[in-house]
């Protein structure tokens, strides 16, 4: 049984890695064939919650990790609808964990995929993330509770996987209803059906396995327990080979996809997504597994990501990635208004932090 | 016997639970849990201290018993 779990985690880091490539090489934009804090972006942007034009297409990848957990969770009958541990508080941290991934350009997921391409700022994202993380140890070791979850009616669990479907129909028709990039990355796209396929074998693969890379680093550091860090290296190894395979390994600091070298902000942004996963439970991949299994908690945070991204897009906060323009390199970086909201960002989960670690619910029963 | 009531908490509180109980030592105890995840965590987490464990499953709530 437990190997059978450990042997699990490592097939879904696996099926990751290699799906990260494989999709950026299908057509997705570099170092990002899968992104959750990126694609979530992008679907916020086809449902015209912001305006960027370059960065709005409904990514069947969120469309089939969802499904994926919640066609597994029903099949193997885990799926249970249940929330109302801290809706709106979680509904904050989603939303800023959002923004300040898009600080970084990128979430934890897509911060190994661009480590295992050889992009140095996601090394240094990767130190600020492990100490986001660290520090959401400290605030659990004092008792930091968001609170129980209960039993709801499976239709508010249903909820969530049924705007999916929809969504996937708006998708699968071409609908005028949604936008579409004309360039940029979110014109960069694998082709849609293999794309879900992939999407939904992961989701299903991700709701078995529990993977989750915040979940890993969390473990390790305060149970000592490496069983999920072995999830998210088998993400970096298969990422990593397949890169070096396909040529599309390139070490240094420059010349990087959708990423910028301000080592600063790339480390404080990755602070806040640790931190702000790690009060959540689990981070932005994960939320959505849980969103599909029936977890009302974290449907209201993947709301908060959705409306979190608009922000960031609508008010200038999400980062520009370097790019070649005329021929003339451009590099890009953080805007002023984003780096106040990565400070804002920190403040406000800190304060989330104490404020749920203040009093030790009794555990009696 | 001592029981912990973890239901409806995510993880990792479960396990901090268990873990706050057996540092206490006083065994044996029973965590409460309503979800498999905390319930596989909680196994993991027990076979790691070499802990025996006894799991009574009872619709969709499991009592883990911490034996010694």
């Amino acid at each position: 049984m437990k190997k059978k779990n450990l042997i699990l985690v490592v097939v879904t880091g696996l099926a990751l890695g290699a799906a990260g490539v494989g999709l950026m090489l299908l057509g997705n934009p570099a170092n990002m064939g899968f992104c959750i804090a990126c694609f979530v972006r992008d679907t916020s942007g086809a449902l015209h919650l912001h305006s960027a034009p370059v960065v709005q297409y409904a990514r069947p990848e969120i469309i089939g990790l969802l499904l994926g957990s919640f066609i597994v969770s029903l099949v193997t009958k885990e799926f249970k609808a249940r929330g109302g541990s801290s809706p709106l508080t979680r509904f904050v941290l989603g939303f800023f964990v959002m923004i300040t991934a898009l600080v970084f350009l990128g979430c934890p997921l897509r911060m190994v995929l661009r480590m295992a391409a050889g992009d140095l700022n996601a090394w240094v994202g990767l130190v600020g993330f492990v100490l986001g993380v660290y520090i959401g140890t400290l605030f659990l070791k004092n008792g930091y509770s968001l609170g129980r979850t209960y039993k709801k009616n499976a239709v508010e669990g249903a909820i969530m996987p049924a705007t999916q479907v929809v969504l996937l129909v708006l998708l699968a028709t071409g609908s005028s209803l949604l936008a579409w990039s004309e360039s940029g990355p979110g014109a960069a796209r694998a082709p849609m059906w293999i794309a879900l396929v992939i999407a939904l074998i992961i989701g299903g693969l991700a709701q078995r396995s529990r993977i989750c890379q915040m979940g890993g680093f969390r473990d390790l550091i305060m149970l000592k327990d490496p069983h999920l860090f072995w999830g998210g290296l088998a993400i970096f190894v298969a990422a990593l080979v397949f890169n070096l395979a396909a040529s599309t390994f390139n070490l240094g600091f420059q010349n990087q996809p959708i990423a910028h070298s301000e080592h600063l902000w790339n480390l404080l942004a990755m602070v806040g997504v640790g931190l702000g996963s790690a009060l959540l439970g689990g981070c932005p991949m994960r939320q959505l597994v849980l969103t599909g299994t029936g977890n009302v908690d974290s449907a209201i945070t993947m709301l908060g990501f959705l409306v979190g991204a608009a922000f960031a897009h609508n008010f200038g906060l999400a980062s520009g990635g370097e790019k070649i323009e005329e021929g003339v390199r451009v590099s890009g970086g953080t805007t002023e208004a984003g780096r106040i909201a990565v400070i804002v960002a920190i403040v406000i989960m800190l304060v989330i932090g104490f404020a749920y670690s203040k009093k030790k619910e009794t555990a009696e029963a | 016997m001592k029981k912990v009531d973890a239901r409806g908490l995510s993880c990792p509180e479960p396990v901090l639970l268990a873990k706050a109980a057996m540092d206490a030592g006083e065994y044996p105890f029973a965590v409460l849990v309503d979800d498999t995840t905390p319930l596989e965590n909680i196994k993991r987490f027990a076979n790691q201290n070499n802990k025996t464990i006894e799991v009574d499953e009872a619709g969709n709530e499991y009592t883990i018993t911490f034996v010694k």
